[in-house]
């Protein structure tokens, strides 16, 4: 099926642009509000937990607890931005407001659209990502410059991220699926990947499975460049997060090729 | 030249036949349309002119290029409305025409060139920094058009681009494709108003089940399938009335109470009427629902 798959396909490296001007367009709109509450809640969490749950753990890994959990609510808040963003907004975009649909009628293809919201959502996870960041730099929580290593991180994690929730965005028949995807995936995450304590304290065939999980790959690269410390196996997790975002990629237009075109 | 060349076109959804060997031709500047009751298959041979939907079998060229093969480039050249209204509603009226416009590669000053003449054709100009939802079913049908425009395309596919608009919103929508074919586009349009088929087309194809069960000019088909005036008989036993007047009835149809006497000579029908208390006749020349349901079936599908 040679259509078939020139259809699934992005038409060339710059078409979709549009699609994520046109939602930084309607972004623009609602930006602070939409700051706010992007950065409120990993923020909440980092010094909720950080300064309460801090006084009793003590230090953790060589540094305080703040310094440790930064690291994680950092790549958390890329990871969990760019999913609402994709399994929310996306859906919305494909679904009920048909806005898909009116940009298939252009000389646009489905590739050009899906690659155009991955980046979008990619974008608002960097963007919550790097506020936590510079919050934390900023209050000496986290080492400059290494600090800027955690960026294009963050960025990945994001793509990442979106890839595989657009994956959830082309199966779901509704909204009320989501939820399982939350719950059963994305929060677990947050528990098996060392976002808020250390990996060695999982039994030990849980730190295996771990360590291919995506939030795990982002945090092994970002928490040592925000305390200042080398990271190890750099390649190889930058690999891994490239491999999360790029299949997904593929079996999502698959999907919505048969979805939308029938 | 050709805008569009269908050659025995099927498509199957789950064991269902939707678009059954179906060919038709529409030529360069000519308004075409697809006449059918819902489930005809209409929308699904717009979806597979656009490259949205692929045929199971036959051919398909839209403005020289095959399809689905290459629609993309064809669809460069091609301005879509469709069946339900997919704006963007949190955008202005001038919003949306930018960002529709890039869809195509415009740049934003490409864009800006031609977003007063489009506003202007769909007579949105004191609209233009409007929100989506603040318009009207009519106006944002209007928009839809406009931007459907943005491009400049040769071919203009519409999926019942009247369907749910009151009739002075649908008058101007009508006004507003006539000025569209006088300069020169060549409109493909879907709808299972024989008003608005009647009215636009130059030539149109009757659908059912999917497949071509009549084409011509609107006039001709009128011509050709009844060819004599229409008296609607209200009132009265349909039955009763149908012996009676039977012999000088070309053809007689019972639809519910009314009673459709296609009468080449009508006087005649008047006259075996005469006297008959509780009658309402009216006549009136034959249009294309007549033939429509007389090529569909007058009484409802059971």
């Amino acid at each position: 099926m040679g259509e078939g798959c020139a259809t699934a396909l992005p038409t060339n490296a710059w078409n979709w642009i549009a699609v994520w001007r046109r939602n930084y367009m309607a972004w623009k709109k609602v930006a602070l509000a939409s700051l706010l509450g992007n950065l409120a809640d990993p923020l909440i969490y980092l010094f909720g937990l950080g300064f309460g749950l801090g006084i009793v753990v003590g230090r953790v890994d060589g540094t305080s607890y703040v310094a440790f959990l930064a690291g994680g609510m950092v790549a958390t808040s890329a990871m969990t931005s760019a999913t609402f963003e994709t399994i929310y907004a996306a859906f919305a975009r494909m679904h009920a407001q048909r806005t898909w649909e009116a940009i298939l009628y252009t000389q646009l293809t489905l590739g050009d659209i899906v690659l155009g919201e991955l980046a979008w959502a990619a974008t608002k996870a960097f963007l919550a990502g790097t506020g936590i960041t510079i919050v934390a730099g900023t209050l000496g929580y986290a080492a400059w410059p290494s600090i800027l290593y955690a960026l294009p991180v963050i960025a990945l994690t994001g793509l990442a991220f979106a890839s595989l929730a657009m994956v959830v965005t082309a199966l779901a028949p509704s909204y009320d699926y989501f939820v399982f995807y939350q719950t059963l995936v994305v929060t677990p995450m947050l528990f098996l990947c060392g976002a808020v304590f250390p990996v060695a304290q999982l039994p030990e065939g849980f730190q295996q499975a771990a360590h291919f999980l995506p939030l795990a790959q982002a945090i092994d690269l970002i928490r040592p460049a925000m305390l200042g410390r080398p990271a190890d196996s750099i390649g190889l997790h930058i690999g891994a997060l490239s491999i999360y975002a790029v299949l997904p990629f593929f079996v999502s237009t698959a999907l919505f090729r048969r979805r939308l075109m029938p | 030249m050709l805008a569009i060349d269908l050659t025995d076109v099927s498509k199957t959804y789950d064991d269902k036949v939707v678009v059954d060997r179906l060919s038709f031709r529409v030529a360069a500047g000519e308004c075409f349309g697809l006449l059918g009751p819902n489930g005809a298959g209409k929308s699904t041979i717009a979806r597979m002119i656009l490259g949205m939907t692929s045929p199971d079998a036959g051919k398909i060229t839209v403005l020289g290029v095959p399809v689905p093969a290459r629609a993309r480039l064809a669809r460069r050249r091609i301005g879509v409305v469709p069946q339900f209204d997919n704006l963007d509603l949190e955008f202005t009226v001038r919003e949306n025409l930018l960002v529709f416009g890039r869809y195509f590669g415009m740049s934003t000053r490409e864009i800006e060139a031609v977003i007063p003449s489009l506003l202007e054709f769909a007579r949105l100009e004191s609209k233009a920094h409007a929100r989506v939802s603040e318009l009207s079913g009519g106006m944002k049908r209007r928009l839809t058009l406009a931007r459907a425009l943005i491009n400049d395309p040769q071919l203009i596919v519409m999926d019942e681009p009247t369907t749910g608009l009151d009739p002075h919103a649908r008058h101007l929508i009508w006004e507003r494709l006539r000025s569209l074919l006088a300069r020169g586009k060549t409109i493909l349009l879907t709808t299972h108003f024989m008003e608005e088929a009647e009215r636009l087309c130059d030539r149109l194809c009757v659908l059912e089940r999917g497949r071509n069960i009549a084409e011509g000019r609107p006039h001709t088909l009128i011509d050709e399938q009844i060819g004599c005036q229409v008296i609607e008989i209200y009132g009265g036993n349909p039955h009763e009335l149908d012996a009676l007047i039977r012999p000088y009835a070309q053809r007689i149809e019972v639809s519910g109470e009314t009673l459709f006497c296609y009468a080449p000579d009508p006087e005649q029908v008047r006259l075996q009427l005469r006297g008959r208390a509780g009658l309402r006749l009216l006549e009136r020349p034959p249009n294309m629902e007549d033939v429509f349901l007389r090529l569909t079936g007058r009484e409802m599908e059971k």
